[in-house]
């Protein structure tokens, strides 16, 4: 499998469904080598470590790629890393860490360092996550002559908002091409593969993501700082993808009802400024409380403290942070653009451009406490349904399946 | 001698129009016109009209056929503004003097659990709207959805009723039948008959269902089940929404066919007849009495109040709702006192039920929100503008918004 690096470092859900998939299918007896792009030391916060990985059983061994690719690059954040690279001490000394000039570059290396371990290791299937991984399972498979299963976390159509860089959305297309097996996220995804790159629907799967009933933090019940005031909460990257300008807009509206309302805007991004920007025109900022990226322990704190958590995004393929919230004791609000809402019975769900009914949805849940405990205690229940062993049974199964087609 | 007896219920709610907040205090217009012309039209031509034709031919055809009704208020009303030809066709039934038609509150409510003076003014209203549109009077109660107890039964027979309906519940009857005629405990003389559920449904909810073991239902085989109870039964109550014909078993089932047939099939055996509410009240003794202190309903697989009284929001919604009684009977407002009225329907409760992973299936199905959730929320913006009609008083009672624009947080202020 050519995944991503492990949660508690991450700026996304990739990392996580990566961790998540790896302990599901360890679960199930599969056998999973798992290859990953691993940054140098001092290259930049997201440098590896393999915190979750004594959790696993030993039908997993790690493998790992030197190279300066995270989730969610983009052409410009890659040139930054990279300068950082070449600026640390143990750059200079290393005689075999030569990284691209460019992301594409870096993808392409990283992809025929890729070939060499398909050789080296023994499997039945390449399990791929996302673009930059795509050229790599291609080249896999064309080393080992075994079957390729390109699981789709996020269009590139998604990442920007309908904007797609064409160097990306044409490897994506390429991986998904040359897939044997598409695993998208949602039906919503699987219709946006569909709808972009013409795939052959009966070549597409859908496996909705689960989420680990384990971990320590959904029990700390940590209490709001404020008495009267009622939280309303954002958590995600602060791109175009996650809709913060509705978040603002509908935050504007919903002061007008209940005018002591604290909205918590936990995350970083490009759209950060603007964030900050518009909420100061429009006089709101002293209302706003800006978290920045959380991580571990703060994220579940930042869910037990809300009292909505709402997730606006324009196109959200699936969206585990909103299940995150409901294990947390917290209702949703989220956009009908996502996956998760395919999912979930209760939760509240809008249009994401819909800020009128997205206002009119936070001011009933502050204003009655009725419907807030109805949907809290409603919600939480269903989110108990949700766990690791269902995606990893049915992704188990697409591997049988795809060794048949592949023979 | 065994005697069927079939009651339909016939009704459909003031379906409200999505009330976004920003509307409280602005807009009047609560209902979805438009929708409630469509569903009543749709329902109209599948089953409404082909049905009582169906029922009007098979009157003329067969003299001991009888069958009974129950129709909203907020039905009739609807029909009078949007279909009057389906209440033409509905009064060519009661003129047959074979039809009768039953007692129920008007606005189809769930008001004997909140208040006993609503609930009299709403069955009083009803009377006086079958009075007026088919020149009878009621005598047999049927409260909404079945919803009774001892004390309902004792209520009614208070009110001058001769019978009431409910649900044939086993957990009330025991050991006993649900086919014979009984009196409820606590009561001097009023009779109650109850639904045998399992005749009835295999009608309502199965007939179409090719899972079934007994599928297809054949007036053939229902005639033998009926059979069965002669010699240890006197009446099998067959008690549905009228809707199931045609609406809910599609005409493509052949549910048409069925009850074409079936009353020349059943009247074949000189033992079978068909008897109104009323004819039964008048020719059978009270077997036993029965004893229900708890409130049942013909709902779901409970058979109690879950499906508009089972949560939070429900019950919290309800009860917001009949607190402003009083406010709204004081303010002579009579448009104010209607569409507080229509918003007691009992579907606006059932759309807010939560339990759906079971039979909140049927809900989901019937439901004109996206949740449960929404529902409430769009039931509290309209009570909002309620409140906000209330307290502004006598001088907008012309109907026209209140003047000026009403802040935002006067509606945190109305509730």
């Amino acid at each position: 499998m050519f995944g991503w690096e492990f949660p508690p470092f991450k700026s996304g859900g990739l990392g996580t469904a990566c961790y998540d998939l790896t302990k599901g299918l360890s679960n199930q007896g599969v056998n999973v080598t798992f290859v990953m792009p691993v940054a140098p030391e001092g290259a930049n916060a997201q440098f590896v470590k393999l915190v979750g990985a004594n959790n696993f059983s030993k039908n997993v061994k790690l493998r790992k790629i030197s190279s300066v690719l995270t989730p969610y690059q983009s052409f410009s954040s890659y040139s930054e890393a990279l300068s950082k690279v070449r600026a640390s001490s143990n750059y200079t000394t290393s005689k075999d860490k030569v990284y691209g000039n460019n992301l594409y570059e870096e993808v392409y290396r990283y992809s025929i360092a890729a070939a060499d371990i398909a050789e080296e290791e023994e499997f039945d299937v390449i399990h791929v996550h996302d673009w930059m991984t795509y050229r790599a399972g291609i080249n896999a498979k064309a080393a080992s002559g075994k079957p390729l299963v390109a699981h789709i976390h996020a269009t590139e159509f998604d990442r920007t908002g309908g904007n797609p860089n064409q160097i990306i959305s044409h490897m994506e297309y390429q991986g998904l091409r040359a897939a044997d097996v598409v695993i998208a996220n949602s039906n919503f995804t699987k219709q946006n593969v569909i709808k972009h790159y013409s795939i052959d629907p009966d070549k597409i799967k859908v496996v909705h993501w689960g989420i680990d009933p384990e971990n320590p933090y959904y029990g700390i019940n940590h209490k709001s700082p404020f008495d009267d005031e009622k939280i309303v909460l954002f958590l995600g990257r602060i791109t175009i993808q996650k809709g913060p300008d509705y978040f603002v807009e509908a935050a504007n509206n919903v002061l007008k009802y209940v005018p002591n309302t604290k909205f918590v805007v936990a995350g970083s991004g490009d759209m950060f400024e603007r964030m900050i920007n518009r909420a100061d025109e429009l006089g709101i900022l002293n209302n706003f409380i800006f978290t920045g990226f959380l991580k571990g322990a703060d994220v579940h704190k930042a869910f037990q403290m809300a009292d909505l958590y709402v997730m606006p995004s324009v196109s959200e393929p699936f969206g585990l942070v909103a299940l995150e919230s409901l294990k947390n004791g917290t209702p949703i609000l989220i956009s009908k653009q996502s996956g998760v809402s395919e999912v979930v019975n209760h939760a509240l769900k809008v249009d994401f451009w819909d800020v009128a009914e997205m206002t009119n949805k936070i001011v009933n849940v502050l204003k009655y406490p009725e419907l807030h405990s109805e949907l809290k205690e409603n919600s939480f229940r269903e989110v108990q349904g949700f766990n690791l062993d269902e995606p990893a049974r049915k992704t188990r199964e697409i591997y049988e399946q795809a060794i048949i087609i592949k023979r | 001698m065994v005697s069927v007896c079939f009651y339909f219920q016939v009704h459909q709610p003031f379906r409200m129009r999505r009330y976004p907040i920003f509307d409280i205090g602005k807009k009047r217009n609560y209902f979805d016109d438009e929708k409630n012309i469509e569903v009543l039209r749709k329902v109209a031509r599948k089953c409404y009209l082909p049905a009582n034709s169906l029922m009007l031919d098979l009157l003329e055809r067969h003299p001991g056929f009888r069958i009974s009704y129950s129709l909203s208020g907020v039905f009739i009303e609807q029909c009078e503004k949007w279909a009057p030809e389906v209440l033409e066709s509905f009064r060519k039934l009661v003129d047959t003097g074979r039809v009768e038609i039953l007692s129920e509150t008007y606005y189809h409510s769930l008001a004997y659990l909140f208040s006993k003076d609503e609930f009299k003014e709403q069955v009083l209203l009803h009377r006086k709207k079958i009075e007026e549109v088919f020149g009878v009077t009621p005598r047999v109660f049927r409260n909404t959805e079945l919803i009774y107890n001892n004390e309902i039964a004792n209520y009614i027979e208070g009110m001058g009723f001769k019978g009431i309906i409910a649900e044939g519940w086993d957990p009330i009857l025991g050991w006993k039948s649900a086919n014979f005629v009984y009196r409820p405990k606590t009561t001097r003389n009023i009779r109650l008959l109850l639904k045998n559920y399992r005749l009835s449904d295999d009608i309502a909810f199965r007939f179409s269902n090719r899972g079934w073991a007994e599928w297809p239902l054949t007036t053939d085989k229902f005639c033998q089940w009926v059979n069965r109870y002669n010699g240890s039964g006197e009446c099998i109550n067959l008690f549905m929404d009228y809707e199931t014909i045609g609406e809910h078993q599609w005409e493509d089932t052949g549910i048409f066919d069925f009850l074409r047939h079936l009353p020349g099939e059943l009247l074949k055996h000189p033992d079978n007849s068909f008897k109104t509410p009323s004819e039964l009240i008048d020719t059978h003794e009270a077997k036993d009495e029965i004893d229900c202190h708890h409130m049942i309903s013909w709902a779901d697989i409970e058979r109690d109040l879950s499906a508009w009284l089972g949560n939070r929001i429900q019950q919290s919604s309800a009860n917001r709702l009949y607190s402003l009684e009083k406010d709204i009977k004081n303010s002579g407002d009579q448009q104010l006192l209607d569409d507080w009225r229509k918003l007691q329907t009992s579907d606006h409760f059932y759309y807010m039920c939560t339990k759906w992973f079971n039979d909140g299936d049927v809900h989901k199905y019937f439901n004109p929100y996206d949740s449960p959730y929404d529902s409430f929320m769009n039931f509290m913006n309209v009570m909002n503008d309620i409140v906000i009609r209330l307290k502004s008083g006598t001088k907008t009672a012309s109907g026209e918004a209140a003047a000026g624009e009403v802040k935002g947080d006067d509606m945190g202020k109305a509730l």
